[in-house]
């Protein structure tokens, strides 16, 4: 075991966290750890956009991109992070452009920008052109300039180290703290997979920025490596996961793969149809029609397929139609995305329709935040020194549904302010001491798995746990679909307590990370199945049929759920500690040997009260 | 070992199902610092949109947890898995099986020229550590402007290109050179120089085409174009060195 120390440690080196290690490594020592080389995650695969409201093609200002930002995700955003995520954006895209990310630039020479679902102008008026892009591979394009700037600024890096533990002086899953105590981090526990070792980082702060967790559904754009790591350890520790119900489904994931097609492909003029070349979006938002948001846009193609209407020898998708598009003009600004049409299913977008379905995409909820990056251990209070920005958080500027392109805008604000919000608690603190044998719990778990002889294999459960998901909670959900959910994730728990690799040896040990990933897994989705059996409602991503109205009146509140220890015989968790006394968040679910208490948290209203969402 | 196409005839929008043999290339490293090398046949049916990622995986996940490789995204963008598919480097998330030739073994190694850790695993530290020495990040001199410096469509056009690369480290595993002499800067490194040399708004083109005129720089290179070849992203990568060269002598950029 080796052990180091640093005054700030991120753990994940996408957009979020390489913006934020820009911030705190020139002010204090910061180590950033990864289980992946910088490069490799998963913000390269965004592909159409950044908005902002610069101007600099049309009439736009940041008032409009916030309430765009609030009805996009059905009212259930904070608005004060909105307004802040909004007005940063220009400094943002700016950053950006200064670090030398090549945007697309307009004939004047500045920064262009195109049309994007959700984002209008003046209220709802018509669709502005407000993301600012470099073809269809602005992701890639953003996380290579971020680790240009980190090579730049000699960030220290520890690659394909796996975080396995979050240190805090108070285990909150183990009990409750007493009235008026603090909750500090001390640091993380990671495991070196190129040997195997156990590294303990003292931290005096700690930024989460792993990132989301699509992997806990079959059909995702997701990469593999989207396991739900951050918010899984945070949630072990009993700090609170916000809003797990509300994950996005993108309409355009090429049919029967998942892979992204960005939705820039219709604000450059794509036109989904159905089987009988119906621009069926004309009957579900006849304002912005193919530019609506995504869980709107999700929904009605699943419902043309439910109803018949879908396209191909199995009417089991849709078409996205670019074939009225220049060639020349899909080359310029649609490259990639077409490029994986003609890869993957051998399709031409020049002449060709493309089959499309929507995929699991993206987690609105995460870890509950304030607008400064601090972690929330329930409605009120911070875990000293504990930030997090990007997926894994949930700040919540998106809500119960984010608008296409405020995620890459998401990582740059808030993965910025979490970085020198955690430099500058660092710079003050004193390092929390750590426990003697901070490492003996992973190490323990890690040693029962890999020497285990026979069990359960990963690839089983995992399978079962991806498909009940895509059955019961995906775009459509029920009562009876959601508690069949629970019933699989549950059973499949259990034979979690079971499972064995097949790979024994030490050295880059992928057979062991994976059974430890299937592990994150599994936790994230009992958050996300018991969140949505207690939103009796609907609302942007999270649709049950059995309430297909929104319900301001019982849901206008952000789900919180805990874990926390069975209590003793006789005794339940109650009000004043963490979950509802009663009300629509009163809910506890027993597991093995814990419990999973239902909380909630007031929405912040500043400027716009909730009113329907129509497109 | 010979492929068959099922010979049941399909259903209407049924993807054909085929049997494949992957002939892969192992190498176990024990706890004590010895390491077993040896070749592996795996059998197994698979699908027409299967790509060879997908048939890895059905390896790991269904007949032996040990065959190690890196890969995360899936789809081409990460750049996690290249490697040398039928003595070829591609990335196996973009390699189609049934583009291949099934009817022999479809031979899988890992990519040349850099130490091999596991199976299909490489250290990448060295390539890393070229990419670096060439400065990959904008540099300019005098105060920064408040707004967005300006670039023209042409201006930018100009490297988009060498934008593209995801840092897969296919072409420079892919250089006889390379190969050869692990000092060379190998082509990823020469791409991400191109990428701000000809960047309008860089002004640190001079530096790296002095740290690109050392005897391990781009005159090592022999146009072979294994790396144009290679790149799973389209980059015209041996134009982009010979752009670097012809800058070197007319410092025109």
């Amino acid at each position: 075991m080796q052990t180091h120390q640093y005054d700030v440690v991120i753990v994940g080196a996408g957009g979020a966290g390489m913006r934020a290690a820009l911030e705190s490594s020139t002010r204090v020592r910061t180590a950033v750890i990864s289980k992946l080389y910088p490069t490799r995650s998963h913000t390269g695969a965004a592909q159409g956009g950044m908005c902002a409201a610069l101007a600099n093609v049309e009439e736009d200002n940041w008032e409009w991109h916030t309430f765009d930002t609030v009805k996009g995700g059905d009212y259930l955003v904070d608005q004060d992070a909105a307004e802040i995520m909004a007005k940063e954006a220009i400094d943002a895209v700016l950053d950006l452009e200064k670090m030398g990310l090549p945007f697309n630039r307009t004939p004047e020479g500045r920064i262009d920008q195109r049309r994007f679902g959700g984002h209008t102008r003046n209220h709802g008026e018509a669709a502005v052109r407000r993301a600012c892009y470099a073809a269809d591979r602005t992701g890639h394009m953003i996380l290579q300039t971020l680790y240009q700037q980190c090579v730049k600024n000699d960030v220290e890096f520890f690659n394909e180290f796996y975080v396995l533990d979050l240190l805090v002086d108070h285990d909150l899953a183990a009990g409750h703290v007493p009235e008026g105590e603090e909750v500090n981090v001390s640091g993380v526990v990671a495991y070196e997979l190129a040997t195997g070792e156990i590294h303990v980082f003292q931290a005096k702060a700690v930024v989460f920025a792993t990132g989301g967790a699509g992997k806990i559904f079959k059909t995702t754009s997701n990469a593999h490596t989207l396991t739900g790591d951050g918010m899984a350890l945070a949630y072990r520790r009993g700090i609170p996961l916000e809003d797990m119900e509300f994950f996005q489904f993108h309409p355009t994931g090429l049919a029967g793969l998942g892979i992204l097609l960005s939705e820039a492909a219709r604000g450059e003029g794509g036109i989904l149809r159905n089987g009988e070349g119906e621009r069926f979006m004309e009957r579900y938002a006849p304002t912005i029609k193919d530019l609506a948001p995504r869980d709107i846009v999700a929904r009605s193609m699943a419902n043309e397929v439910r109803e018949g209407r879908g396209a191909g020898p199995n009417k089991d998708y849709v078409l996205l139609d670019l074939t009225h598009l220049e060639p020349a003009h899909i080359d310029a600004k649609l490259p990639d995305i077409t490029e994986f049409a003609r890869t993957y299913l051998g399709i031409e977008p020049y002449t060709e329709p493309v089959p499309v379905y929507p995929t699991a995409h993206y987690a609105m909820g995460g870890i509950p935040t304030n607008v400064a990056g601090e972690v929330l251990r329930n409605e009120t209070d911070v875990i000293k020194g504990l930030y997090a920005a990007g997926e894994v958080a949930c700040v919540s500027v998106h809500g119960s549904n984010r608008l296409g392109t405020n995620s890459l805008l998401d990582i740059n604000v808030f993965g910025k302010r979490a970085g020198r919000s955690a430099a500058a608690y660092a710079a003050e603190a004193a390092f929390v001491e750590i426990p003697a044998n901070p490492a003996a719990t992973v190490e323990a778990e890690l040693e029962t798995i890999r020497t285990r002889p026979d069990g359960e294999r990963v690839a089983d459960i995992r399978k079962a746990l991806q498909e009940t998901m895509d059955a019961n909670a995906q775009v459509f959900r029920t009562e009876e679909s959601l508690t069949q959910a629970l019933a699989d994730v549950k059973a499949l728990q259990k034979r979690f307590q079971a499972v064995s690799v097949q790979d024994k040896s030490r050295t880059f040990n992928t057979d062991l990370l994976e059974a430890v990933e299937l592990g994150f897994l599994l936790d994230i989705a009992e958050t996300v199945v018991v969140g949505a059996l207690n939103r009796k409602e609907s609302r942007g991503g999270h649709f049950r049929e059995d309430y297909p109205k929104r319900d301001d009146e019982g849901y206008m509140r952000h789900t919180m759920a805990y874990r926390r220890p069975v209590p003793s015989e006789g005794r339940q968790w109650s009000a004043g500690g963490d979950g509802d006394a009663e009300g629509s968040f009163h809910r506890v679910e027993t597991f093995d040997d814990y419990q999973l208490v239902l909380g909630s948290k007031s929405v912040a209203m500043t400027r716009y009260q909730p009113m329907e969402r129509k497109y | 070992m010979t492929a068959t196409i099922a010979d049941a005839p399909a259903k209407v929008g049924a993807v054909p199902t085929f049997t494949v043999t992957l002939r892969v290339a192992r190498h176990l490293p024990g706890d004590d610092g010895t390491a077993v090398t040896r070749w592996d046949d795996f059998q197994l049916q698979v699908h027409g949109t299967d790509r060879v990622l997908d048939a890895l995986h059905k390896i790991k996940w269904e007949q032996d947890g040990s065959l190690t490789f890196r890969r995360s995204c899936a789809h081409g963008i990460c750049g996690s898995d290249a490697m040398r598919i039928n003595g070829r480097n591609r990335l196996a998330c973009k390699t189609l099986l049934k583009d291949l030739d099934p009817s022999k073994p479809i031979t899988v190694e890992p990519i040349k020229g850099l130490p091999v850790i596991k199976d299909l695993v490489v250290d990448m530290e060295p390539f890393f550590a070229s990419y670096r020495e060439i400065m990959p990040f904008l540099i300019t001199t005098g105060n920064e402007p408040t707004k967005e410096r300006l670039q023209s469509a042409e201006q930018r056009a100009r490297f988009d290109d060498t934008t593209k690369c995801i840092l897969c480290a296919s072409c420079t595993s892919s250089c006889p050179v390379f190969w050869t002499d692990g000092q060379y800067f190998g082509p990823a490194a020469i791409v991400n120089a191109h990428r701000f040399i000809f960047d309008s708004r860089d002004e640190g083109a001079a530096q790296r085409l002095e740290i690109l005129n050392d005897k391990e720089g781009v005159w090592r290179c022999r146009t072979t174009f294994n790396c144009t070849e290679a790149c799973p992203r389209g980059i015209e990568v041996t134009k982009a060195i010979q752009e670097v060269k012809r800058a070197m002598i007319t410092r025109a950029f």
